[in-house]
């Protein structure tokens, strides 16, 4: 029967070319930092931040973030005795050169960084609809830029306004979590500039880490926990005003 | 065999499909990265890539390799925490080759004044002063030395304009 010969010589290909997608599904192994050992956050200390701008700059330096977008910023938050959950929040320029003086006039002021939350069941990646944007086995959401087709759907998903379409690459862009940095061992652009500490890059898997004794002794919140997206940019001191 | 009689037809189209999904098969296997689906659905060489895109602030460590003597004065004193380059800026150019890429000495009338101007929003503990009434354009290194802000002797009191 030639039948046979024929559906011989069809499996033949597709055998091999099965065993090599089999082969090609082998993981790397890079060399000192292993993705199945970390698991990053950020911790942000609301009441030491002083709004001096310094990681919003140093994000921008560090990661050519174009002007006028911002992988981080800085918030201002004015919120009065008469109208409570409606704050003024003010953010000029993302807070990059700091901010306009605020008057005692015995109000709430204070200031809130924002990033990417980095969150575990993240909304945006769940949009994408060419697998361009994940989360990494060690908790980053990361953007593949040579994947994006920068279809912005993910922009809109973010429910905290962390994304952007870049303006020459036309790709989505957003906070690494300055990833090129913490698989090095070192801490973030923004948090190496920090002058107060508070920002903190967090290590869950770690349990030396002191994120862990801070988490069980401080009234830690994370942004909009309504919305479930498993967001790891813990804020201790968040006022209820913070949106 | 007799089922099989007159269906040579239907192998002839089968046959097509066959051959479809074999082109679709080999297709794939060239446009589709290696790594997709190594992590996930993503391509996983992502991972590395970003991963491998340069540093430009050095870190504190690095920095406080050669230059010693200044982390002895910084530890001492209330910027002991404020790291290096949050006011030098980025220098890991300068860590890889100190000769070619010398750091700019910032201007303490911009530099101080980003953190210590006095402002309703900022935390009550935090020292804070208003730079024009403090020091009536004397520059800030005239009295304090950045890397160890107190100045010597004295108290809080007795600082003119601080709060």
């Amino acid at each position: 029967m030639n039948l046979s010969r024929r559906h011989f010589l069809v499996l033949m290909p597709a055998a091999a070319i099965a065993w090599k997608a089999v082969l090609a599904g082998t993981p790397e192994q890079a060399e000192n930092y292993k993705l199945s050992e970390h698991w990053w956050g950020m911790l942000i200390d609301v009441p030491k931040c002083i709004g001096c701008g310094n990681c919003v700059r140093a994000c921008a330096a560090e990661n050519d973030v174009p002007d006028g977008y911002f992988r981080t910023w800085v918030e201002r938050y004015h919120v009065s005795d008469e109208n409570m959950t409606n704050p003024e929040v003010i953010s000029p320029d993302g807070g990059k050169e700091g901010f306009p003086v605020a008057k005692e006039d015995a109000e709430k002021y204070f200031f809130v960084p924002k990033m990417c939350n980095h969150c575990s069941d993240s909304p945006c990646t769940q949009v994408c609809p060419v697998g361009a944007t994940f989360v990494t086995p060690d908790g980053v959401v990361l953007i593949d830029p040579k994947y994006c087709l920068g279809c912005a759907y993910c922009v809109q998903a973010c429910p905290y306004g962390c994304r952007y379409i870049h303006p020459e690459k036309k790709v989505a862009d957003k906070c690494t979590l300055c990833y090129h940095r913490i698989t090095k061992g070192l801490t973030t652009a923004c948090c190496e500039s920090c002058p107060t500490g508070a920002r903190q890059l967090v290590d869950l898997k770690n349990p030396k880490d002191p994120i862990h004794e801070f988490l069980k002794t401080h009234n830690v919140q994370v942004l909009k926990p309504q919305m479930a997206t498993g967001a790891k940019a813990f804020y201790n001191g968040l006022d209820g005003s913070v949106r | 065999m007799s089922a099989f009689k007159d269906a040579g037809h239907l192998f002839r189209f089968a046959g097509l499909f066959v051959l479809a999904f074999i082109i679709f098969l080999v297709v794939r296997h060239y446009v589709v990265p290696r790594s997709f689906g190594q992590y996930g659905h993503y391509r996983g060489a992502a991972i590395s890539e970003i991963a491998a895109r340069p540093v430009k602030f050095a870190g504190h460590e690095t920095c406080e390799t050669c230059h010693s003597d200044v982390l002895d004065v910084k530890s001492k004193g209330k910027h002991a925490h404020v790291n290096c380059e949050a006011c030098h800026g980025p220098l890991a150019k300068h860590a890889e080759d100190p000769s070619a890429v010398t750091p700019v000495k910032p201007d303490t009338a911009v530099l101080c004044a980003r953190c210590h101007t006095a402002t309703a929003a900022k935390p009550k503990g935090f020292p804070q002063v208003d730079p024009a009434d403090h020091s009536n354009g004397v520059p800030c290194e005239t009295c304090h030395q950045p890397h160890s802000p107190a100045i010597d002797g004295s108290t809080a009191s007795a600082t003119g304009g601080a709060k």
